[in-house]
């Protein structure tokens, strides 16, 4: 077994549970004096006063820094290399985005402040908006959405109150086999059943199996495009005349946008709707699970029913939020949206520019299609349609040797890169969904390429070496099937777990 | 471009291993007719140094600079400066969805923490790795409690945060859901009897805040009576955490929809801010959201992955228990750092410090003003009604640098003239006395 060119350990502490630090009268706080009178709790509160507060740690300083700085380096992060997990959009994090995000005037702003001191946030909010819709095509936005999925709750929420205002609903959406499961799960929680629409062989909407299944019982496709193939679909204009002829609406998944931004533009292929996901395509930071932000972007006839409140212009210039809006779908959350996300976007779009902009799709596409050349061949590509910003193999070949694509991707860990993603999209079995994105530069790209012929080749010789990955990692696989079927949920103190 | 790390040569070469002549070759799946073959109308790229002016202009104006009696679901309590310190760690913040769990140990370790800190906190058996933020963790309650329950009304108290409520109706008006208000009483707790009488075999579950949009602690232990003696659950929505620092957690509760914002997060004009759910372990696969649970490798050493992942929609699809994808995991880690710092004693002494300078501005504005719900006991927030509108009087305040309570006409006209004040640990008393001179007796 050559060793891997990238990946080497360094030393990693150990760390437990920030409980099992805690001792009483230990504490990393300290309080002002108290400038007013002081009160008796008890007296105050009475019978809903609290006095213990159970197991909740108590710790110094530097026990936090340390615990929370090792737990640090036991990640993996865009920052630590290349991260090319599909259709998740993994690009680098600039740090002026941060910065700006945690300057006082905009950090500290309260929502229900004063609009006259609201101006430069609803101005920042403005820019933002006028950017993403000149990007997309399209004619109207609401920043509100908190994700990607809480987008596509609001643009399928507008569909309907946009069809009922016509006197039908209608009963059905339709969703591609090879969509995200966020699709389905929202057109459901609309009150639609979901109706599944085949892939062709080259993993596109199935045109003519599309025209068969349109009628008026149907409210909107879910589209996304690029697909989840990474497949760019060529008929987009014809699916959108499908939809409109029957008086149906074409609703978009933004979540490949890294893919178009620059080159061409949904609202001028007749898109109605679309979510755009901040944190894929405008990088803000993932955080590990989130904060993200879903902003949905409309055409005209849509905009009566974008949540309220939207961002007004006044005739002085000034701004201010609309309320009146009758027709509105309501309020999708609290507030105006992940604002701090607003400021990064729009922080990533300043520092682009229009040339900037074109370059990083295109950059995002050639490295996808370099990956493609490279690695076709030694990896089975169930597709070989033409492909944008990502390339799905599949671990066919492999998978003959008794390695599948989550070993694989267990084995790349050694190699000292994050996997790919490997449950997606569910029309290829056994897929291996690489995005590398525009942030590689062709030295990293290339020692990707060659740990993945390498552990092709491993596959070939000894797959056990695979089967057993990671082996440089703190922690060896995982048992997740223990995890889901006994859940350990929390923690609790050895004395009462003995007691129970 | 400062961000893109390839040369025109490395493109050309790129260009060439693939096959093609130019970068236009790569886009040839688009139909010509779409192809954008102009510039994209967005500001000139900017330097770093012109980013940075650009959004310290748009900050200068802001209330950054002035002493805020603004509370109503979002708090400015003392953010210790280790939060952003570890926050900031790229391997932290430029991390994804940790899905490959031997490289992602540090974020489901820290959210197996905050899980279990959650707990302790809410007196819930479990609680999820975050959603959204309070207002949706409210409607995702409501339709868990709806699966649970097999029934499909909620009755919800009106001293719920009304953007919450507004959150609720978008949220469930297609899943055949009645929602009924219910009002309060004299003391500004949600009118039992009103409750008791709403409630019917159709509901799934009673929704009420604590402490309410008025600040003031509602009676958990009798709610959860009311709605259990018809069959349904009780939701406690708490939207200033801070206050489990010195109120009796809502033990009785069935499902908690908690706004943790309060725990480090900055008020950022409304957001990103971190939700939660908690609740018993017999509902937790009713439970939207994801979930961090502990097992071992194959070398028996601790660790932690994502679990219980087929309630998601990513295996479920349409049949999932939410639509929930990307949560506030970042968020949660500030808060698991804020409430690592405070405490099992810290957050009690931060708790009764609010107490004591609200307790101290409700005594002062009641000399010139009249408090609303004395009847009841509240934590940091109080109703003021004055003899004048209290735009007018805020407008008047702002001259002094102050920016005043939450005026509440919009959401509740029948109170007339009044407005929300709160007062954090942060309020200094100098502030709260230069207040009070203003208000007109």
């Amino acid at each position: 077994m050559s060793g891997p060119r990238k990946a080497t350990t360094h030393v990693n502490q150990n760390e437990g549970l920030i409980f099992e630090k805690s001792s009483p009268g230990k504490a990393a706080w300290k309080l002002p004096p108290l400038d007013v009178p002081a009160v008796d709790a008890e007296k105050i509160l009475g019978a809903v006063a609290r006095s213990d507060l159970g197991n909740m740690p108590e710790v110094s300083e530097i026990e936090i820094i340390r615990h929370f700085t090792r737990l640090s380096t036991w990640n993996y992060g865009v920052d630590t290399g290349l991260y090319p997990l599909g259709s998740c959009t993994m690009k680098y994090n600039a740090r002026v985005n941060e910065v700006v995000a945690r300057l006082r005037g905009l950090a500290e702003a309260h929502p229900y402040q004063p609009q006259r001191l609201s101006q430069g946030a609803l101005q920042i909010m403005k820019a933002l908006a006028d950017c993403l819709l000149e990007i997309t095509g399209m004619d109207a936005i609401t920043l509100q959405p908190a994700a990607g999925a809480h987008g596509e709750l609001t643009g399928i929420l507008m569909v309907r109150a946009f069809l009922e205002a016509q006197g039908n609903p209608r009963k059905k959406v339709l969703i591609p086999d090879s969509a995200h499961g966020t699709n389905p799960a929202t057109a459901a929680i609309c009150g639609y059943v979901v109706e599944n629409l085949k892939s062709n062989a080259a993993g596109r909407v199935d045109v003519g199996a599309l025209e068969r299944q349109m009628n008026e019982d149907v409210a909107a496709l879910m589209l996304t495009n690029p697909n989840t193939l990474g497949v760019f679909e060529e008929e987009i204009h014809k699916i959108a005349d499908i939809l409109h002829a029957k008086g149906g609406l074409l609703y978009v998944d933004g979540a490949n946008l890294n893919a178009l931004v620059g080159k061409t533009r949904p609202g001028d292929f007749n898109v109605d709707v679309m979510h755009l996901n901040l944190h894929k395509t405008f990088s803000t930071p993932h955080g590990g699970g989130g904060p993200g932000s879903g902003p949905v972007a409309c055409k005209r006839r849509l905009e009566p029913f974008l949540p309220l409140p939207v961002v007004m212009e006044n005739p002085d210039g000034s701004l201010e939020f609309d309320y009146d809006r009758p027709k509105s779908i309501g309020r999708v959350r609290a507030f105006y949206g992940n604002f701090g996300m607003h400021v990064r976007a729009l922080a990533y779009i300043l520092a682009n520019g229009p040339d900037g902009l074109r370059q990083t799709t295109e950059d995002a596409v050639l490295n996808a299609n370099y990956i493609r050349k490279k690695l076709e061949g030694v990896y089975e590509l169930p597709y070989k349609t033409p492909t944008m910003h990502e390339v799905v193999f599949s671990d066919k070949k492999q998978a003959a040797k008794g390695v599948k694509t989550g070993d694989i991707a267990k084995r790349l860990i050694d190699y000292g890169f994050h996997p790919y993603t490997t449950s997606f999209p569910l029309i290829v079995p056994g897929a291996l969904m690489i995005e590398p994105t525009e942030s590689e530069s062709k030295e990293e790209l290339d020692l990707f390429i060659e740990a993945m012929r390498a552990i092709a080749e491993e596959a070939e010789r000894e797959p056990q070496v695979i089967l057993d990955a990671p082996h440089t990692t703190r922690v060896s696989r995982l048992d997740e099937v223990q995890a889901a079927r006994k859940p350990v949920l929390r923690w609790r103190p050895p004395m009462r777990e003995a007691a129970d | 471009m400062r961000y893109l790390p390839k040369s025109p040569s490395d493109r050309e070469a790129m260009l060439r291993e693939i096959g093609a002549r130019s970068i236009d070759d790569l886009f040839s799946q688009i139909p010509t007719e779409y192809r954008l073959s102009r510039d994209l109308k967005v500001p000139r790229q900017m330097a770093e140094s012109e980013i940075v002016e650009y959004f310290r202009e748009r900050g200068a104006g802001t209330a950054a600079d002035h002493a805020s009696f603004l509370g109503a679901g979002v708090y400015e309590h003392y953010r210790p400066l280790v939060i952003e310190a570890l926050a900031s760690r790229g391997e932290f913040f430029t991390a994804y969805t940790p899905y490959q769990a031997e490289i992602a140990q540090g974020t489901l370790q820290s959210i197996f923490e905050f899980q279990t800190m959650i707990c302790e906190l809410t007196g819930m058996e479990v609680a999820n790795a975050s959603m959204y933020d309070g207002s949706t963790a409210v409607p995702e309650a409501a339709m868990m409690a709806a699966r649970i329950t097999g029934r499909h009304a909620a009755v919800v108290a009106r001293t719920v945060h009304p953007e919450y409520r507004e959150v609720l109706a978008t949220y469930v008006q297609h899943e055949g859901m009645k929602v009924t208000e219910v009002g309060y009483g004299e003391n500004g707790r949600v009118d039992m009897a009103a409750v008791d009488k709403a409630v019917t075999e159709q509901t799934a579950c009673v929704i009420l805040q604590s402490p309410n949009f008025f600040g003031t602690i509602e009676d958990v232990a009798a709610m959860a009576e009311v709605g259990h003696r018809k069959g349904a659950l009780l939701v406690v929505v708490v939207a200033e955490a801070v206050s489990l620092g010195i109120v009796r957690p809502p033990a009785e509760a069935d499902i908690v929809a908690m706004e943790a914002q309060s725990f480090g997060v900055p008020p950022g004009f409304g957001g990103p801010f971190c939700g939660v759910l908690a609740t018993r372990e017999k509902y937790v696969r009713q439970m939207p959201g994801r979930l961090v649970g502990e097992t071992r490798d194959r070398h028996g050493r601790r660790g932690f992955c994502l679990t219980l992942s087929t309630r998601e929609q990513h295996i479920r699809r349409e049949k999932a228990t939410s639509n929930i994808c990307t949560n506030q995991a970042l968020v949660a880690l500030m808060a698991t750092i804020f409430l690592s710092v405070y405490g099992r004693e810290g957050l009690k002494e931060l708790a009764r410090h609010n107490l004591a300078k609200a307790a101290y501005a409700a005594g002062e504005l009641r000399k010139k003003a009249k408090v609303l719900f004395d009847g009841a006991p509240r934590f940091h927030e109080f109703v003021v009604q004055t003899q004048e509108d209290p735009h007018e009087l805020n407008r008047r305040l702002l001259e002094k640098k102050i920016v005043g309570g939450f005026p509440l006409k919009k959401f509740y006209p029948e109170l007339g003239n009044a407005s929300l004040w709160c007062c954090t640990e942060q309020m200094k008393r100098e502030s709260i006395d230069a207040a009070v001179a203003a208000v007109r007796a």
